[in-house]
């Protein structure tokens, strides 16, 4: 069973700012849903391998040639909040 | 009949014999989103960049499209029906654009779906729910709805979706138009804005099987820019339109005809193996004994694959910034969290979080690592069925269209909906919605057909001969504005 602490504990990890009643909702949604999902276990997998992908390529090689790509100009015109072409963004190092 | 109820193939039939002008066309399918729109709500914007109409242009395809809000257009804004993308206007075309526009493509707007393709209805998006063309108080399915209503109101002569449980599929047939999700890595998805890369496919949504195979010729093949694109050889789709089935060897899978399902969509369901029989196909009862693993597995591996993909939406590089408020000097943790809760809705939320919490440490072999063993399983079921036969025939959804604000508030019901699209996901197949009839309340029912990886053609053959014994596909809808 998920508790109110776990779910505050995702959204930590998920960078979610949660509101207490969010946390309630969250809480009893996500408990039914992984209840659900508990069907799973009914399976033996043990013997069985793991898809990550269902074609069957493995690593996919190019050359390491020099091709143009964006300029900065262009990449930092998207952003919300550019300076000088950087993204500008709170002060990280103390 | 208007222009922009025809089909895109017989628009190229009027413009080769000069009886229309590429611009005629244009023009009537924006009046129809102008005279319909504020009612079936497909679209969230038109496109910024109006087509210069150039009278000696010689291009295969002059035929106006519309593009689902999660594939990028060079310098049009683009959402994913998310308020934390908004005003983010991307420096460059998705591949499926680059070869639109190679072959004159016209491209008309942006549609609705649901934020971030998580949802089976269109109600999950930012801007208001897109209604069902054929009943306005019943959603157009998702997440590709806004594509779908758009084909189906006459709004569009074809659009692109996108599907990674069923997105193209289960709009499609609750909208009465043809919806394919190709065999994974048939289409490139460079520029499609990731929700599950092991699972997302861009697909096609037209008015017949003819106009979906013109579609994918266009859009289909190999892409060095991504690298789950498939180096296999693209045919020419339109040579598979034969109306013959005869010895065809189909599957009927056992699980699929369950409790819950609609009987109506089960009648027609059984009406159209009638009509491919008769036409000459061997229909044998086939067992996908996992089925009902499918939508758990599924939506461990989607929600994980999304909480990953996700991630980089954070107020630095693109979409919306929000300042943390009740603080002086936020950190940059501070930045994010604000952003990403004020910008992702609660299906977004939700998904992200579930994504999370199956990846977490102490969960993964738990939940992840299971999840991705089953799909094995899954997709062993459909290896075993395919040595034997051609292909296998379903319902695309196990009811009709529902009535907006029925499942809103019970996730677990609305991923249920699902249940008939996703294994096709789950097992990179190729499969197929269309048209099979109609409810006693006049809502279309869809019939899916599956096949085996990059049979494409197959699906077009069975579907194309359906197609042509039957008159669901030239049935109109009618809304007075």
């Amino acid at each position: 069973m998920l508790s109110k602490e776990e779910v505050r504990y995702i959204a930590g990890l998920s960078r979610i700012h949660l509101q207490e009643n969010e946390v309630e909702y969250l809480t009893r949604n996500l408990a039914g849903i992984l209840d659900y999902i508990d069907h799973l276990k009914k399976l033996d997998v043990s013997q069985v391998p793991p898809t990550s992908h269902v074609l069957p390529i493995k690593n996919v090689y190019r050359r390491d040639k020099v091709k143009p790509s964006f300029s900065v100009q262009d990449a930092v015109k998207i952003s919300p909040h550019a300076y000088k072409g950087f993204f500008k963004v709170p002060q990280v190092i103390e | 009949m208007n222009l922009n109820q025809l089909t895109a193939h017989e628009l190229i039939d009027h413009l080769k014999s000069k009886k229309t002008t590429p611009s005629d066309i244009y023009t009537a399918v924006v009046k129809e989103i102008e005279r319909l729109d504020p009612k079936v709500k497909a679209y969230l914007r038109l496109t910024k960049n109006k087509p210069a109409f150039d009278s000696n242009s010689r291009l295969d395809f002059p035929v106006p499209i519309s593009i689902k809000d999660n594939i990028c257009i060079k310098g049009e804004e683009i959402t994913c029906a998310s308020h934390i993308l908004e005003g983010f206007h991307p420096s460059y075309n998705a591949a499926v654009i680059e070869k639109i526009q190679k072959c004159g493509g016209i491209l008309v707007g942006q549609t609705n779906m649901d934020e971030f393709a998580f949802g089976s209805s269109t109600e999950n998006s930012h801007f208001g729910p897109t209604r069902n063309p054929w009943n306005l108080e019943c959603v157009p399915g998702g997440s590709s709805g806004g594509s779908a209503a758009a084909v189906a109101a006459h709004e569009a002569i074809w659009a692109l979706g996108s599907d990674t449980g069923g997105s193209i599929r289960q709009p499609a047939s609750f909208c009465g138009i043809v919806g394919l999700k190709p065999t994974y890595g048939r289409v490139s998805r460079y520029g499609l804005i990731a929700f599950a890369s092991s699972l997302d496919q861009i697909g096609p949504l037209t008015k017949d099987v003819t106009d979906n195979s013109l579609l994918l010729n266009i859009i289909a093949g190999h892409d060095e820019r991504d690298s789950t694109s498939a180096d296999v050889s693209v045919p020419d789709y339109t040579k598979s339109l034969i109306n013959d089935v005869k010895g065809l060897k189909i599957g009927i899978p056992k699980e699929y005809f369950i409790e819950g399902m609609d009987p109506q969509v089960k009648n027609a369901v059984g009406e159209a193996i009638e009509v491919l029989e008769k036409k000459g196909a061997i229909f044998k009862e086939v067992s996908l004994p996992h089925t009902e693993y499918a939508v758990a597995t599924y939506y461990i591996l989607a929600t994980a694959e999304a909480s990953s993909n996700l991630a980089r939406f954070d107020g630095v590089r693109y979409g919306i910034r929000c300042q943390p408020k009740n603080s002086r000097k936020g950190s940059i943790v501070d930045l994010y969290e604000e952003t990403r809760s004020v910008g992702f809705g609660k299906e977004a939320k939700r998904r992200i979080m579930l994504g999370t919490y199956a990846l977490s440490s102490g969960y993964y072999e738990a939940y992840y690592v299971r999840a991705q063993k089953v799909r094995t399983l899954i997709k062993n079921d459909f290896d075993s069925v395919f040595k034997e036969f051609d292909a296998i025939v379903t319902p695309t959804s196990p009811t009709t269209a529902f009535r907006i604000g029925e499942k809103a508030e019970d996730p677990l019901a609305m991923y249920l909906s699902d249940i008939y699209t996703i294994s096709a996901n789950l097992a990179g197949i190729p499969a197929i919605s269309l048209p099979c009839g109609f409810s006693k309340n006049g809502l279309p029912i869809g019939l899916q057909i599956l096949a085996k990886p990059f049979a494409e053609e197959m699906l077009f053959r069975i579907a194309y001969s359906y197609e042509q014994s039957t008159p669901w596909h030239t049935k109109r809808v009618s809304i007075n504005a």
